[in-house]
């Protein structure tokens, strides 16, 4: 990240900005199971999309220099509104609609205050729990490759 | 005189219900799925995502169906479908140091930190048929060790880059890239939008053009420095929240190229760089990137411009495939008129010639037929 963080850094900006990466990234399935048990039956309205687009992706040149286009990424988004009056947002790679749906409406339950702990624990960290599962099982799957090295001795001394 | 001909219709309608059959095949072999040719002709939907400059790997797939395996024909169809879509926002560039790695090698250091991943490669395979695949036999899972707890892998050239024995990665002096597919290629053409028309260009171009580099034709003796693959989030600065999100993952191949450099007046001899990256598993594809890139890059160092992986104009202006497919293919649809008009010509031209120049006209009975 190219920005200093700031000394204080705001606890509910930083926590946020976890949990929406958190909804992002989560099954669809996933969230529409959970949506049921914890968004109950209260009105979501949407107020953008969910619409498919682009996301253009960078890199940098020789991986820390100047950044460049590598190409794009379908995304999409969308905005919804809950009884509570809270606005949510998301934006997700991939074109399904349903989940970008549901990953705004869970921002805007977690604004909720008696919600947030809920959607914390039930959303937020079993969504980090999976990803870090499934990151773990490929590391080490990837660490099975690794070369171990070691040096024959030829000849006599 | 000018004469319009309108025709084919029936044709063409037949010809595409035609085409409808023979790309589904046989009716009693079971329909390809999408998650079939995601899964198991991965890396084909990684080229088409690449050169196609839409990552997004069930279109791709689905453009590989429908293209029957014509990969240029699937990237010409996503570049189609991106065409449609409106552009949300670019995001920060990715970080490939804290890439979740499935893939490193280095070829030049054996012992870096993290070690040499060899991951899923076709390296070391004896590139013989295995007939017993063809049964569909049980595969084995994958063998598991524990990884270290650290995650950390630096880039190799961040190592080599401590002891200022290579180029730096350059500065980041905050402009935005340079976006070909928002303005047309310009020369002389910044690094950057090189570096993203050789992400999109086509593998087999970009290939010979490295292949070249190798052989002579604008010597780089380059070493890989390292490959790496795997999956890098995507981060996105989004104004409705006001800081950086997650929008997911894509998987990415990075090629380090490393070569040698002489050395100026002004700058002590160290190595150089060239640079590859492209969504996907694709090693070949970000391995002539990066030679190419760096070749890309003489003026940097004085050296001369002599040969065609040095030439920009000529590299950039040729390796994107849908561009060079659309021209070359186009020449096979009707040409009636002109061809009509050249043919007059040159009936003229030979008119205009004294008799005696023409040794015989046998021709003339068979032109006549023809016609």
């Amino acid at each position: 990240m190219s920005e200093p963080a700031s000394p204080e850094p705001d606890t509910r900006v930083v926590q946020r900005q976890r949990a929406v990466s958190a909804f992002a990234q989560a099954d669809g399935q996933f969230l529409a199971d959970a949506w049921r048990r914890l968004g109950g039956d209260r009105a979501v309205t949407t107020l953008r999309g969910p619409e498919v687009g682009l996301v253009m992706v960078r890199g940098r040149a020789g991986g820390g220099g100047a950044p460049f286009n590598l190409g794009e990424a379908s995304a999409t988004r969308a905005s919804v509104r809950l009884a509570e009056e809270t606005v949510g947002h998301a934006m997700v790679l991939g074109r399904d609609r349903e989940r970008a749906r549901l990953a705004a409406a869970f921002d805007a339950l977690w604004q909720v205050e008696s919600e947030r702990v809920a959607v914390e624990t039930e959303v937020v960290a079993v969504v980090e729990a999976a990803l870090a599962a499934e990151d773990h099982k490929r590391r080490s799957e990837t660490e099975a490759t690794k070369v171990d090295f070691f040096t024959m001795m030829r000849g006599e001394d | 005189m000018y004469v319009a001909v309108k025709g084919g219709e029936a044709a063409i309608a037949n010809a595409h219900r035609l085409l409808a059959d023979r790309r589904r095949g046989d009716r009693s072999v079971p329909a390809l799925t999408l998650a079939q040719i995601a899964g198991q002709i991965a890396l084909a939907v990684d080229r088409v995502m690449a050169e196609g400059s839409l990552y997004d790997p069930e279109l791709a797939a689905m453009a590989v169906r429908q293209s029957r395996g014509d990969l240029i024909e699937a990237i010409f169809l996503l570049r189609a479908y991106r065409t449609t879509l409106p552009r949300f926002a670019a995001s920060r560039p990715v970080d490939t140091a804290k890439m979740l790695i499935e893939r490193r090698v280095s070829a030049t250091y054996k012992d870096i930190p993290g070690g040499q991943l060899l991951g899923p490669t076709f390296d070391y395979t004896h590139r013989l048929i295995e007939p017993e695949m063809a049964d569909n036999g049980i595969v084995a899972e994958p063998e598991r060790r524990e990884p270290p707890e650290t995650t950390a892998a630096p880039r190799v050239t961040d190592i080599l880059g401590d002891e200022a024995m290579i180029e730096a990665d350059g500065i980041d002096d905050g402009e935005e890239p340079a976006d070909l597919t928002r303005s047309p290629l310009a020369f002389p053409a910044s690094r950057d939008l090189r570096l993203q028309a050789l992400a999109r260009g086509d593998e087999g171009f970009l290939l010979g053009l490295g292949y070249s580099t190798q052989r002579g034709y604008g010597r780089t003796h380059p070493f890989v420095g390292e490959v790496r693959i795997g999956e890098v989030e995507v981060e996105v600065d989004l104004p409705e929240f006001g800081f950086p999100v997650t929008i997911g993952r894509v998987r990415v191949t990075e090629c380090q190229m490393v070569s040698q450099f002489t050395g100026s007046k002004s700058e002590p001899p160290k190595f150089t760089r060239g640079y590859g990256l492209v969504f996907g598993q694709l090693e070949r594809k970000a391995m002539a990137m990066s030679l190419v890139d760096r070749a890309l890059r003489a003026d940097e160092f004085d050296e001369e411009r002599r040969a065609p992986a040095q030439d920009e104009e000529f590299v950039l202006a040729h390796c994107d495939n849908v561009q060079a497919t659309g021209f070359v293919e186009h020449l096979k649809l009707p040409h009636y008129v002109d061809f009509q008009a050249e043919l007059e010509l040159l009936r003229m031209m030979r008119a205009e010639r004294p008799a005696e120049a023409d040794s015989g006209d046998d021709r003339a009975s068979e032109k006549e037929a023809a016609e």
